[in-house]
């Protein structure tokens, strides 16, 4: 069955947590090329998600080298 | 905690008044930040002093490698969670099963799925141009604090503070699957939020 824009909203939120799967990553995409609606709410997510990096970036003081603080290896792509 | 006397470190700071001068300036920022994770004023003042006595006492360990107020940042990143686990030890925490209700998600989907007509999303423009927008932050503080706690501790571990979901599933001990529900919920929520507040107000 074709996915809907509101299950497509949960793969593109898990995909900024976590690598989507073969199967996730093909819906998501087939669903995009279809739905502007949709294509605008995962540039919407991708922003939120640079927004939080960019909170961080801002605190320091334009020496780029800000990665690898306090958290661990999984932080950003 | 630490302990409350550095003289070694006070003659330090004497030394270089511009770092002092540059924690006192990035402070209202540490505030805010603290203010969006611990949602309570005194909390994130308490966050915020313990972790700028820190930095003054571990000054000497600022290797300048990162910039300054950085390394300050890191380090309150580490009171905060510190915070966390404590409240949580105290069963302060609410239990995150709590707020099951799919508002977020009801308001902007018809039944069948699809957008609600006025829910239906809309460009932003460049993000670049987005970033520089002062009143896109000042929307994004307010949405973040309209969220509901829970989802809003959440979202911040993963996305101002960086952790991953696993990660965050030890600090709040929840399931991986729940973590991502409610990140779901909270991104939903925060781009309807951010759609009403701030695009309309810079395009007419």
């Amino acid at each position: 069955m074709m996915m809907m824009c509101q299950g497509a909203t949960r793969l593109m939120s898990l995909k900024q947590d976590r690598r989507l799967t073969f199967q996730e990553r093909l819906s998501l995409r087939l669903h995009l090329s279809m739905c502007g609606a949709c294509r605008q709410c995962d540039r919407q997510f991708t922003l939120l998600h640079r927004a939080g990096e960019r909170f961080e970036a801002d605190l320091g003081d334009g020496t780029d080298d800000h990665e690898s603080s306090a958290t661990g290896p999984d932080r950003r792509e | 905690m630490a302990d409350e006397t550095f003289p070694e470190a006070d003659l330090r700071v004497a030394e270089s008044p511009t770092r002092m001068e540059r924690l006192a300036a990035v402070r209202p920022r540490l505030l805010s930040f603290a203010r969006l994770h611990l949602r309570d004023n005194a909390l994130a003042e308490d966050a915020v002093q313990e972790a700028m006595m820190a930095a003054i006492e571990k000054d000497a360990s600022f290797a300048g490698r990162s910039g300054y107020e950085t390394w300050v940042f890191g380090i309150l990143k580490y009171k905060i969670l510190d915070v966390m686990r404590y409240q949580k030890r105290q069963g302060r925490l609410q239990p995150l099963e709590d707020e099951s209700d799919d508002d977020a998600i009801d308001r902007q989907f018809q039944e069948n799925g699809r957008w609600q007509e006025h829910a239906r999303p809309a460009s932003w423009g460049e993000p670049d141009r987005v970033f520089e927008s002062e009143r896109f932050w000042q929307v994004f503080d307010a949405c973040m604090i309209a969220l509901p706690d829970n989802t809003a501790r959440v979202f911040s571990l993963r996305e101002l503070m960086g952790l991953s979901t696993e990660e965050i599933c030890r600090e709040l001990e929840i399931r991986e699957n729940n973590c991502w529900v409610i990140l779901h919920r909270a991104r939903l929520r925060l781009r309807a939020c951010l759609e009403q507040g701030w695009l309309k107000e810079v395009t007419p």
